[in-house]
């Protein structure tokens, strides 16, 4: 399990890093939060986990009234307009180990965030004490910037911090200013085949934008997360017996409760076969490819048989 | 082996069309006439008979893009479906030049096309990707066209291959050993003027362009692949290209005989229209003249209304009473293409065509429809590990290929 609220204020102690610590009950948003932290404590930050098309996470912290353009961020970061969005809830417990209200600069800490690229505001710097969640959403840690500085120098990383408002020109001749915080490695975070976005490429009554929910109690995600979310468990369906398996039987179940209504069985039958054939073979061929590559490698690995 | 801009050729410019690996024009910015191409190039018209054929051999409907005649044209098929009948088999080869990273729908179309006929004919396949033409062509650096070329393979496996009957390579890979004879022994049977002739190379052209066209056609032959093919000489090749690779396998056909190989035999497609209309050239430098497999459900949906040339009406009325322009509606083009029910692309047509549909309607369908293809797409090439790059790319035997 990731770090913990405890082990990490044991942390900043033994660093001999001043902070002050405010427990409240959980709190989820920075409105939430200011009530129980005032402002005269130190300035409130708002923290956004986020994710790119290449699968590259990171935490952007940021003053509550720095504005951040989630356009201008991503061009500067060299990923074209629109090229970042909000990471998905798994991301969330996979890479930084906290909850839903809790993202931190503090989250790098952990082992399994060390791919993810932390943007610091640069407001951050002119005030005296900078206010964030230690890894849990009831208790929040007011600390000047040099304190985070040493800490995340302790754990191996520079401090960054960039003017977010900025929004400079990014073309031929002006590469994006940001682009060297794209971390160079990107992480795969395995996904719950919650399937909300059932693709029929043949499915007449699949409209272009919604995704139909699957028939079955799973709950739906935010639209926004849909696609990253979709691409992640990919990888897993032609891993995994078990989701492989699930993922047939979502798209058969779908196919059934959209279709089903009041035909005969013998044309349901025909339809399923007719809709679903090429489908689910694209899906069994990715599969049996995965099989092979993955037993190509260890071939390669292999020792030889002892005499 | 895409269509890609004209570089530098002299070419008699509106009179006459003009189809080669390097161009691609119509006639007066007119319309490509296949039936002049074909006649041009000798090749045969995919009539009804064949594709029944088809259907009879593999026990399956023929692939959407046999019914609606985006394949159109081979050479000697009849041939190589009679010696199927016989059991006699035959391989499979393809290849793409790397050129860019942005694959877009057009691109896909050989590749889909190609593994339906693996699947159909339980046949293996051999892809050829030509880094070094391009590296050659487009000036790449030789580092750049490699890295090409596997972020190519990544989509063109997502495609759907089977990596026990597929066999990738890079001819910076692969080129030397029984390939490399073969080359030698291809180009030592057509003269320079031969080859100018055929590709309209030039004085100014430099030798790498002019010694390139062996390399193309040698996977054409079952030596070429030693740890494929071992011992089967006379393996029968089918070659689904577009039709502008034509002349690399015209004079392949014609070295053929002269070496004691079989000819290979071809089938080929027409030209995807660009989003523009059919006078459009698709190109990578316009992203909005084509559905790239990149693009979001979003994209799609913006590039196909505000960018696919409509044969509608301008006002509703009109269209009411006349109908829209079959011939150059571009969302009816993309959706003969992609829609599988031919039962609902006849219908579209009809009420499409006679003015009770409306253009709206169309391209929402076409957006459904290739939004599917790109999610599915997308999905798949997720899935694609270098690992499996690698194993596809591997110098190894198929034990299993024809099964």
């Amino acid at each position: 399990m990731g770090f913990s609220k405890d082990h990490l204020l044991a942390r900043l102690q033994e660093l001999q890093i001043d902070y002050s610590k405010y427990e409240h009950p959980p709190v989820l948003t920075v409105e939430e939060q200011a009530k129980y932290v005032s402002s005269s404590e130190g300035a409130l930050s708002k923290n956004l986990f986020l994710k790119d098309k290449k699968n590259r996470y990171y935490i952007v912290s940021a003053m509550t009234d720095t504005k951040v353009d989630m356009k201008v961020l991503s061009q500067r970061l060299g990923l074209g307009k629109g090229g970042i969005r909000m990471a998905p809830e798994e991301a969330l417990s996979e890479l930084l180990q906290v909850s839903l209200g809790c993202v931190t600069p503090f989250a790098v800490v952990n082992e399994s965030a060390r791919d993810v690229s932390l943007l610091l505001d640069q407001k951050f710097k002119n005030q005296a004490l900078c206010i964030f969640h230690p890894l849990s959403n009831d208790v929040s840690v007011s600390l000047n910037t040099l304190g985070l500085d040493k800490f995340l120098q302790s754990i191996g990383r520079d401090s960054v911090y960039i003017d977010l408002e900025a929004n400079p020109v990014v073309g031929r001749d002006q590469p994006p200013d940001l682009a060297v915080y794209v971390p160079s490695n990107s992480v795969v975070v395995p996904e719950f085949p919650t399937k909300t976005a059932s693709i029929q490429t043949a499915s007449k009554n699949v409209s272009a934008e919604k995704t139909k929910p699957v028939a079955s109690a799973k709950p739906s995600k935010l639209a926004g997360n849909v696609k990253s979310a979709v691409e992640d468990s990919a990888l897993l369906v032609f891993k995994n017996p078990e989701k492989f398996v699930e993922e047939i039987l979502d798209k058969t179940t779908a196919l059934l409760l959209s279709e089903g209504k009041g035909e005969n069985v013998t044309a349901l039958a025909e339809t399923f076969r007719k809709r679903l054939t090429s489908e689910f073979t694209h899906l069994a061929v990715m599969y049996k490819n995965t099989a092979y590559s993955q037993g190509f490698y260890a071939g390669t690995q292999s020792q030889p048989k002892r005499p | 082996m895409e269509v890609d801009k004209k570089e530098e050729i002299a070419s008699e410019s509106s009179e006459e069309q003009v189809v080669n690996p390097w161009e691609v024009s119509a006639k007066d910015g007119g319309k490509i006439d296949y039936d002049k191409l074909i006649d041009q190039f000798g090749c045969q018209r995919l009539d009804e008979s064949l594709i029944d054929r088809v259907e009879r051999l593999t026990s399956r409907q023929p692939h959407v893009f046999l019914r609606r005649g985006v394949f159109f044209a081979h050479r000697d098929f009849d041939l190589v479906l009679d010696a199927y009948e016989r059991g006699d088999k035959f391989y499979l080869y393809t290849g793409r030049g790397p050129s860019s990273e942005a694959l877009h729908l057009g691109h896909l179309i050989p590749f889909m096309f190609t593994k339906y006929l693996q699947e159909a004919f339980k046949v293996p396949l051999v892809i050829q990707l030509t880094d070094d033409e391009k590296c050659m062509w487009k000036n790449l650096s030789v580092e750049e066209s490699q890295r090409l070329a596997r972020e190519n393979a990544k989509d063109i496996i997502a495609c759907g291959f089977d990596v026990t009957k597929t066999f990738i390579f890079s001819d910076f890979d692969y080129v030397g050993g029984a390939f490399y004879k073969n080359m030698v022994k291809v180009a030592k049977c057509v003269t320079l003027n031969k080859a100018m002739g055929i590709f309209g190379f030039s004085g100014e052209d430099h030798i790498g362009k002019l010694s390139f066209p062996p390399v193309q056609a040698v996977p054409s032959f079952p030596s070429s692949f030693p740890h494929l093919f071992p011992g089967k000489d006379k393996l029968r090749c089918l070659i689904p290209c577009a039709i502008d690779q034509d002349p690399y396998f015209r004079m392949t056909r014609d070295v053929a005989p002269r070496l004691g190989y079989s000819k290979p035999a071809l089938i080929e497609s027409s030209f995807f229209p660009a989003l523009q209309g059919e006078n459009g050239k698709m190109s990578a430098s316009d992203p909005n003249s084509a559905i790239y497999v990149t693009d979001t459900a979003k994209d799609i949906k913006n590039k196909i209304n505000r960018y696919a040339f409509s044969g509608g009406q301008d006002s509703i009325e009109k269209h009411r009473e006349i109908g829209a322009n079959l011939e150059v509606d571009i969302p009816v083009k993309y959706l003969s293409f992609f829609l599988e029910d031919d039962a609902e692309l006849e219908h579209i047509k009809k009420e499409y065509g006679e003015g009770r549909m409306l253009t709206g309607e169309v391209k929402k369908r076409l957006t459904e429809v290739l939004t599917g293809m790109v999610e599915r797409h997308r999905m798949a090439r997720a899935a694609v590990t270098d690992e499996m790059v690698d194993a596809f790319m591997a110098v190894r035997p198929l034990p299993n290929m024809f099964e």
